[in-house]
């Protein structure tokens, strides 16, 4: 279960601006029930997407260009809410591969990383620019850690931390990195036990 | 060196400690399963040829989508066939890996948050994670827990351990007198309100001061279980003499419990210890709560006014709620009421709502449910005859699970309602599309619900008993 490996990625931005995007808008909750992975993108925004009746919006995620953006701008706190993981999911099955903002909500970063998503808290100056200026062709650099952006918009540094960047640059995952420390666990439960 | 609570129970499960290349592996005491977030997991499990290390360090329940209503002729409709589907996943997944669960025929089955504790599976000192945000409720007793995704729930199923790293600490200091009516609440609302829902991110919390030694198990866990409310992972409170007496004789405690307690009470937070932040409150300034907007830091004293909306987030949450700056929430009209979930559905919200509701009637346009959070508070509850008094006055009486509080059982209001609701998220569409949610006690809603509109529990409730007058000379 490893994903594509991510290195540079060049792509249109998605921009949704509204602060405090949470996790039920991303994916409502009524859509949990699913047992599976695939095909949770139908469901992403749902609420935004889609009429009571099924039909859909006008909503921009229901264009054709939103199926090209592999970078979704969100606003201020972008992903705060429940633990729920469908909401990477439904974002990567959609075709998302980067989430932008000014500030990410944790549980929702870190579920991200470990799902092939990456998820750039960027520096406030660069997330208004981002904002201000949707659908532009923005460049994504997991090697230098910079998001470059067009139209004399400047070069930002990102931080993401080595362990995570190695997984994403790798495609790897983190149940394999834990799968190689049994021997260091079995002797840590041991002595755990006894106490 | 001087430690926090949240260091010594750290220290006690890192298997390998972090490097600035890599997060520590963490190793986890305790891990609870539900039907919602487990099925993708055992399907990672069984794609790679993993087994579950630790079955008996894992405990399975099913709360998220069971239906709370049974048909006359004893079935359980669920909302969906693919609810059931989940639930029976979790069901052969549990039964296929060897670990217990409580499923339809467990006098114990509950919300997961709420069943564990009572089983005394929930101790002191432990690391604790499932699949759900809520986790942070185990915090109350001094341990360790937060909400984990379901690629974590795989890891820890096959490795019984985590990667993580190491958050910053931050304490909640609150001491002096709570007024009347103030419960926790309302305690955990205001803080959130204070700190902002982003305040906590990136830390785990200590609760600290009078405030939280006083309180009970059950006001414990309210409060904790919303730590995540603000951001942070996790929550946590000092075990002293309530919780021993809350664990003990409970069916998971440790056989020679004196000597765990023994244990248990060193995990104290030293004295000297340095927290990377604190945050200080008096209690004194503390009133009932309510929320006014789309999510829990929104929430304002009952008897004050909706503040003006800064930005257009806080604009649009205005406008999704039909509420206005510079109006009061007590006095708007509410559809329906729900008490229960992992925030409020323990005995003692039960019978504070009950103490309300006695001999009184649930206003006629409103439809009120009680939910109790597990099957072992609902034969409590049922043997105190407080169900009684829920019936009587107009409640429905249901059966225990998450219910309302994430509707994903079905159990949700129309579009446009209002629903005053004791759970823990007021997110847009959460309780169903289009509804309309605020937060609060159990003990608020329990008033609104008698008077149809949002009502300041205090206008309610018996007067407090007068302290003695202060004889001692002024400070
Ligand atoms: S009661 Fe609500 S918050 Fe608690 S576990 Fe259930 S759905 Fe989650």
């Amino acid at each position: 279960m490893s994903f594509k490996p991510i290195t540079q990625i060049t792509s249109k931005t998605l921009v949704l601006p509204a602060s405090n995007i949470d996790t039920d808008q991303i994916m409502p909750a009524r859509f949990l029930t699913m047992t599976t992975k695939t095909g949770l993108g139908k469901h992403l925004f749902h609420d935004w997407r889609y009429n009571d009746d099924g039909t859909e919006t006008d909503h921009e995620l229901n264009s054709l260009a939103a199926k090209d953006c592999q970078i979704l701008i969100g606003g201020h706190n972008f992903g705060c809410g429940s633990s729920r993981e469908h909401a990477p999911w439904a974002l990567t099955d959609y075709g998302f591969r980067v989430v932008m903002s000014s500030e990410i909500a944790d549980i929702f970063r870190g579920n991200s990383l470990k799902n092939g998503l990456l998820p750039i808290v960027i520096d406030k100056a660069a997330h208004q620019w981002l904002l201000d200026h949707p659908s532009e062709e923005v460049t994504v650099d997991l090697e230098s850690c910079e998001v470059r952006l067009p139209k004399n918009g400047g070069t930002y540094k990102f931080e993401i931390d080595a362990f995570s960047r190695h997984c994403l640059m790798q495609g790897i995952d983190e149940m394999g990195y834990l799968q190689g420390q049994s021997d260091a666990l079995d002797t840590f439960e041991a002595r755990y036990e006894r106490n | 060196m001087a430690k926090t609570l949240f260091d010594k129970v750290w220290d006690r499960h890192v298997v390998i400690p972090e490097t600035p290349e890599h997060p520590a592996t963490l190793y986890i005491g305790l891990h609870l399963i539900h039907e919602v977030t487990s099925p993708q997991a055992f399907s990672v499990l069984k794609e790679r040829g993993l087994s579950v290390r630790r079955p008996d360090r894992t405990l399975a329940t099913i709360d998220h989508s069971t239906p709370t209503l049974i048909s006359p002729d004893g079935s359980r409709p669920y909302v969906t066939p693919q609810a059931e589907r989940q639930v029976e996943t979790l069901l052969t997944n549990a039964k296929t890996h060897g670990i217990e669960t409580h499923g339809w025929d467990s006098p114990h089955r509950g919300i997961v948050h709420v069943m564990s504790p009572e089983l005394g599976a929930t101790q002191p000192g432990m690391t604790i994670v499932c699949g759900d945000s809520h986790t942070s409720t185990h915090g109350a007793f001094g341990a360790i827990a937060f909400g984990i995704g379901t690629t974590q729930v795989g890891h820890v199923l096959a490795n019984q351990s985590i990667l993580m790293r190491k958050p910053k600490t931050m304490a909640i200091e609150i001491n002096g007198t709570l007024g009347h009516g103030v419960t926790p609440k309302d305690i955990i609302l205001a803080i959130i309100a204070k700190i902002g829902i982003g305040g906590g991110t990136g830390y785990a919390l200590e609760y600290r001061g009078n405030v939280f030694e006083d309180m009970s198990m059950d006001g414990r866990m309210t409060v904790c279980n919303m730590s995540i409310e603000a951001g942070a992972r996790c929550g946590m409170i000092a075990p002293d003499q309530t919780t021993f007496d809350y664990l003990k004789g409970r069916k998971y405690t440790p056989k020679d419990f004196n000597a765990a307690c023994k244990d248990w009470l060193s995990l104290q937070t030293d004295k000297g210890a340095k927290f990377d932040k604190t945050v200080i409150m008096a209690a004194e300034d503390i009133r009932p709560m309510v929320t006014y907007g789309t999510h829990p830091g929104m929430a304002i004293a009952i008897d004050s006014l909706i503040p003006p909306a800064d930005t257009a987030a806080d604009k649009s949450a205005l406008d999704y709620m039909q509420v206005t700056s510079g109006t009061a929430m007590s006095g708007t009209k509410i559809n329906r009421v729900f008490i229960g979930s992992c925030t409020n559905s323990r005995m003692e919200d039960l019978r504070a709502a009950a103490n309300i509701l006695r001999g009184q009637s649930i206003a006629q346009s409103v439809t009120a449910i009680v939910v109790a959070g597990s099957e072992t508070i609902k034969a409590e509850a049922e043997a105190e005859g407080l169900h009684e008094v829920f019936l009587k006055a107009g409640a429905q009486w249901r059966e225990p699970g998450c219910s309302m509080c994430l509707g994903m059982n079905g159990d949700i209001g129309a579009p446009g309602e209002l629903i005053i609701s004791t759970s823990n998220r007021n997110f847009a569409g959460r309780q169903g599309p289009g509804v309309r949610t605020v937060l609060a006690s159990p003990e608020t809603a329990a008033a609104s619900a008698i008077t149809g509109i949002i009502t300041d529990p205090r206008s309610v409730m018996a007067p407090p008993i007068p302290c003695k007058p202060n004889l001692g000379s002024p400070a």
